[in-house]
């Protein structure tokens, strides 16, 4: 294990972020489309959208990213490898963030949104403006651990060829014999970037509750 | 394109073997992981400080890394320091540590549930620390730690598929071979999506029917 194979793990674990980061982001905002369905109260919208969670979170992540790497070609859509790396991770992580989502939409104070209500909001200005805020600052927490779970599941889009720090490090185990050395240190590289995440979470848990005192 | 689910059909009992090895693998890992998460999270809790750390750092470090690292650290590693493992045993050492390291988070919490005061009181009785286990925190803690237990069993199920890169005979593996034999890869994919959410679907069901049995069991003898 020399410093150069290091180097290109670390390379490699921008690729990991990098994809991470834009499919919880991507996740996010349809997780908040999807609590949006769930409250609409109309079946037309909570149905599909319970189906939709309820399949994502039912279904293998590698499975998932299978499906939708054979399935985007066939139905005319080519795209490279990477985005639909990222189309699948976003879809997993919006319905896990969408089933946290819940939990925080429920414990939002029915006052609140009654009062919403007589100051004349509409229904997407109390979910924009009162629920969504509250829903996301509950469940905050949730957001930090659903980051780090992405964070390791990304790992998986190693099986459709994406260069990130696990196929780096399979490629360099394969070619230079040294799986250990090379394995342990993806695994430090993981576990330094979770912990980052982590304290960064606590971190901005605390200013959070600071703005709302 | 023809979607034509028929060719997987025909391919029913080898599909049958895969669920099969992927049942065990899940049910054994998770019993595996129980077991040790229980004595992990106990031997925290009761073995001093040094333990509590020690463990406490292994356990970070198996929550922190991808488990296909963990799996592949196992498979591709361990020749080099004599272990030398055929795929299955790989995977069911990978997927009952790694669940182990989980369950040991659900089993401290649900130490961490059980009121001092109870604990207190049967120390004042004279019970020992195993007895204080087994009749006090033990059914004290069942009612919190079982919705986690379940969330966590589901969550390994989907796990195990990670276990058909090494190439483990499971589910995913044998019905994606079969898929690209059958020139049918998406037929293929899409019955094994639909297979595994049946099972995570019905492992909620059942869990959430324990979970009434046991809140209700527990009402009525208070």
């Amino acid at each position: 294990m020399t410093l150069k194979l290091f180097t290109l793990l670390l390379e490699a674990a921008l690729s990991t972020l990098g994809i991470s980061l834009v499919s919880i982001a991507i996740g996010f905002v349809i997780a908040m489309l999807l609590s949006a369905a769930l409250l609409s109260g109309k079946s037309v919208y909570i149905l599909p959208a319970r189906l939709f969670i309820s399949f994502f979170r039912g279904v293998p992540l590698l499975v998932q990213l299978l499906l939708i790497y054979t399935l985007l070609p066939v139905i005319g859509i080519n795209v490279p490898g990477i985005v639909a790396a990222i189309i699948g991770l976003s879809l997993c992580t919006a319905a896990y963030q969408a089933e946290n989502l819940r939990g925080g939409f429920a414990s939002v104070p029915r006052g609140l949104i009654e009062a919403a209500d007589v100051a004349g909001f509409t229904g997407a200005q109390t979910f924009a403006r009162i629920r969504a805020p509250i829903a996301i600052r509950l469940t905050f927490p949730a957001l930090v651990n659903e980051a780090i779970m992405i964070l390791k599941s990304s790992s998986l889009v190693s099986v459709v060829g994406i260069i990130e720090i696990t196929k780096m490090a399979q490629d360099l185990a394969s070619s230079t014999y040294q799986p250990i050395p090379i394995f342990a240190s993806a695994a430090l590289i993981y576990f330094v970037i979770n912990s980052a995440i982590a304290l960064l979470g606590r971190y901005a848990e605390r200013s959070l509750k600071g703005a709302s005192a | 394109m023809m979607f034509d689910p028929q060719v997987i059909i025909e391919k029913l009992p080898e599909i049958g073997s895969g669920l099969f090895v992927t049942l065990w693998l899940w049910i054994a890992g998770v019993l595996g992981g129980v077991v040790a998460g229980f004595v992990v999270a106990t031997a925290r809790r009761f073995g001093g400080k040094i333990v509590n750390a020690v463990l406490g750092t292994i356990v970070e470090m198996l929550r922190g890394t991808p488990f296909l690292i963990q799996i592949f650290l196992l498979y591709y590693g361990g020749p080099f320091v004599g272990l030398m493992l055929d795929p299955i045993p790989c995977g069911l050492i990978g997927l009952t540590v790694y669940s182990a390291a989980y369950y040991s988070e659900v089993f401290r919490a649900g130490y961490a549930s059980v009121p001092v005061g109870h604990v207190e009181a049967a120390e004042c009785l004279g019970m020992t620390r195993s007895q204080t286990i087994s009749r006090i925190q033990i059914p004290e803690m069942a009612l919190i730690v079982l919705p986690p237990s379940i969330n966590l069993a589901i969550i390994l199920l989907k796990e195990s598929a990670v276990l058909s890169i090494i190439t483990v005979p499971e589910l995913t593996a044998t019905v994606s071979a079969i898929g690209s034999q059958q020139y049918a890869f998406l037929e293929a994919i899409f019955i094994l999506a639909i297979v595994y959410w049946v099972i995570v679907e019905l492992t909620d069901r059942l869990g959430r029917m324990a979970e009434n049995r046991l809140s209700r069991l527990r009402f009525s003898k208070a």
